[in-house]
């Protein structure tokens, strides 16, 4: 893993939030590496903590949500304790954003252009011109038609899609190295949702930026990431290659997911489903958090928090799944 | 296809929104009316006991469908004929209908009482002769649905998506439905809970022999549930009949571009065409076939003549090519 040093490093992420009846751990322990020009995707069903380890990593964790242990490196650079006012320099410059919602993570009083060219006056040392200049060739690059006129439309003239291909223009601008992408395509259709993978996919090809893909469409996942860190519970349970982890998934949780996924190849009488529901903060089981739910936990389970081993494909599990052939 | 087991025939249903500016700016102005179409011409049966499912992307028009079939919407055009049913209590009578909501958080009264939720249709109609009985019903429905008899005294906000998904499914059980008409019922729920509702609904329709019109857009859903199912385009079926035909062997270029763009976990890093193009809006679709902008294989004759439904064995589909 040490070929070549990693672009953004997380280690034993820790956040915890402090409520009324104690503090509550939302991440306990969550580490991962991305090297650059990398596409790591992030799944877990709701609740696991994906997107609160996006947030951190952008630093905009909001109280009473607070970082209790752990470091967040980009380049080396430690940057989860800097101050504000560096920490917004840093975001958009080097730490792009694409939220869900397109509609809400756009201005809907400033056209398309105005916002552009704000960001990249506000990130990189260029006149109005040349920015707008910029902005029209960004524009362009993620296939807006007609970008020429386009530029001076304002957000509610777009549709959903080309709203999505807008703000990934946005998160472009500054040409930054690692880009934090949270559900972008979950509230696209699905015609749609395969232009805009293909289009990130592109993209993080040309210009090199790595990107934090997080989902809860395990699909999504298959089709554009290099890697995968599969969350549960606020613990990162396995990661590794993407095609290892969907053929050969080590974690039970892993494991029972994949399989709970309708195919759209054959007609199953029987979907296998994980009974139960991931455990509320305030209820996290003691050992491995998937014990409840895990059909081979044994006693040593419910008592030793299984750790991540740090290899290409790890699980975080005490008796991970051998593939059949092996075993 | 036996056409005494059918429970739902639709005849030419069309159902189009008056959506113009106000009369008067509109006179000023000198604008024409705007009419949305949002469901065009749409014929189908349903059979007894098995799942219809109706796939397309946002806009085109498998909501009003689904709300036209419930009584919801008044179809503008056309029919929609329940046909009468015998019961295995030996009543006759057209089926019971029912609905079941995409977002369980919206469609659970938060102030009330589980017990007094799924209770109420109970009730309304009357079916049970007194509180004891409506009371012992609930508990049975809330066993069915795989809860247990004491969440009949909690309230929704206790219960996780896929526990009031499971609420829902009980309360609209609770009518003797025969026939549910179901919107994206796990589009808002997570993958392992999905599995859980999917098998509930597969199971209950053993069980009780319900008839299913299952609303999705999410293929590999649908293909699990289907019997039969219609591709929906801009409010116009393009391809329809047996799942396993049309998964099988997609006829519609519509129907193959949606199957070859979805993400498919079994195929990790797959090289796919995207599908150029955006579903055009139902107010002014495109002329000719409404998918023409978008297909690769379009030639002159789909730019100007809109294709009309051809049957070829239990397949329908809309396409010149094809």
């Amino acid at each position: 893993m040490n070929a070549q040093p990693a672009l953004l490093s997380v280690r034993d992420l820790r956040i915890v939030f402090d409520g009324r009846r104690g503090p509550l751990t939302a991440l306990d322990g969550v580490s991962f590496e991305i090297a650059p020009g990398e596409i790591l995707g992030v799944v877990g069903e709701s609740g696991a903590g994906k997107s609160l380890t996006g947030t951190a990593v952008i630093g905009l964790l909001d109280p009473p949500g607070r970082l209790a242990g752990g470091e967040i490196r980009l380049s080396g650079q430690r940057i989860d304790n800097l101050p504000g006012e560096a920490m917004r320099k840093l975001r958009g410059r080097r730490i792009g954003a694409i939220f869900q919602d397109p509609l809400t993570s756009l201005h809907p009083l400033l056209t398309v252009g105005e916002q552009l060219v704000e960001t990249i006056t506000t990130h990189l040392p260029v006149s109005k011109a040349q920015a707008r200049e910029r902005a029209l060739n960004l524009l362009k690059e993620v296939g807006i038609p007609a970008a020429e006129t386009r530029i001076d439309h304002f957000p509610h003239q777009f549709s959903g899609g080309m709203r999505q291909r807008v703000v990934i223009a946005l998160a472009l601008c500054a040409e930054p190295t690692l880009i934090i992408a949270d559900e972008p395509t979950t509230a696209l259709d699905v015609s749609i949702q395969a232009q805009i993978t293909t289009l990130l996919k592109r993209l993080c090809r040309e210009h090199g930026t790595a990107i934090m893909l997080v989902t809860h469409d395990m699909g999504v996942i298959a089709e554009t990431a290099d890697r995968v860190a599969v969350m549960y519970a606020g613990r990162v349970v396995e990661i590794g290659p993407v095609e290892e982890v969907t053929r050969r998934p080590r974690h039970p949780y892993t494991a029972g997911l994949m399989a709970s996924i309708p195919s759209v190849h054959r007609r199953n009488a029987h979907l296998n489903q994980i009974d139960g529901a991931m455990p509320r903060l305030n209820a996290i089981p003691a050992g491995c958090a998937f014990n409840p739910r895990c059909g081979f936990a044994t006693d040593f389970c419910r008592e030793n928090k299984p750790g991540l081993p740090p290899s290409g494909h790890a699980a975080a599990c005490h008796f991970p799944l051998r593939e059949m052939a092996h075993g | 296809m036996a056409e005494a087991n059918t429970i739902l025939k639709v005849t030419s249903a069309s159902c189009r929104f008056d959506v113009s500016a106000p009369t008067l700016s509109r006179l000023f102005s000198h604008e024409p009316r705007r009419i949305l179409r949002a469901v065009e011409n749409v014929s189908f049966s349903v059979q007894r006991g098995t799942t219809f499912s109706i796939v397309g992307e946002s806009g085109c028009g498998k909501s009003t469908l689904a709300r036209m079939v419930v009584g919801l919407q008044r179809p503008t055009q056309g029919m929609l004929d329940f046909k009468d049913i015998r019961r295995a209590d030996g009543s006759v009578g057209p089926p019971r209908v029912q609905m079941i909501f995409q977002d369980p958080y919206a469609s659970l009264n938060p102030r009330w009482r589980v017990g007094d939720i799924i209770a109420e249709p109970i009730r309304e109609l009357k079916l049970r002769k007194d509180e004891g009985e409506t009371a012992t019903r609930v508990g049975d429905l809330l066993e069915i649905v795989g809860l247990s008899r004491a969440d009949a005294s909690r309230f929704p906000h206790e219960f996780s998506g896929g526990q009031r998904q499971r609420i829902s499914i009980a309360r609209a059980l609770a009518t003797e439905a025969d026939f549910l008409v179901c919107d994206e019922p796990t589009s808002a729920l997570d993958v392992s809970v999905q599995a859980q509702i999917l098998n509930l609904m597969v199971r209950l329709q053993k069980e009780f022999g319900l008839t299913y019109l299952f609303i999705s857009h999410n293929l590999s859903v649908v293909r699990h549930m289907s019997d039969h199912l219609a591709i929906m385009y801009l409010g116009r079926f393009v391809e329809s009949g047996p799942a396993e035909e049309v998964f099988g062997r997609p006829r519609h270029p519509y129907t193959r571009l949606l199957l070859d763009t979805i993400p498919d976990v079994e195929q990790p890093n797959r090289q796919r065409r995207p599908m150029s193009g955006e579903v055009p809006s139902p107010i002014a679709p495109p002329p000719g076939c409404a998918f023409h902008p978008r297909c690769a294989q379009a030639v002159e004759r789909c730019r100007t003549e809109a294709p009309a439904l051809r049957r070829e064995g239990e397949l329908e589909i809309a396409c010149h090519l094809a």
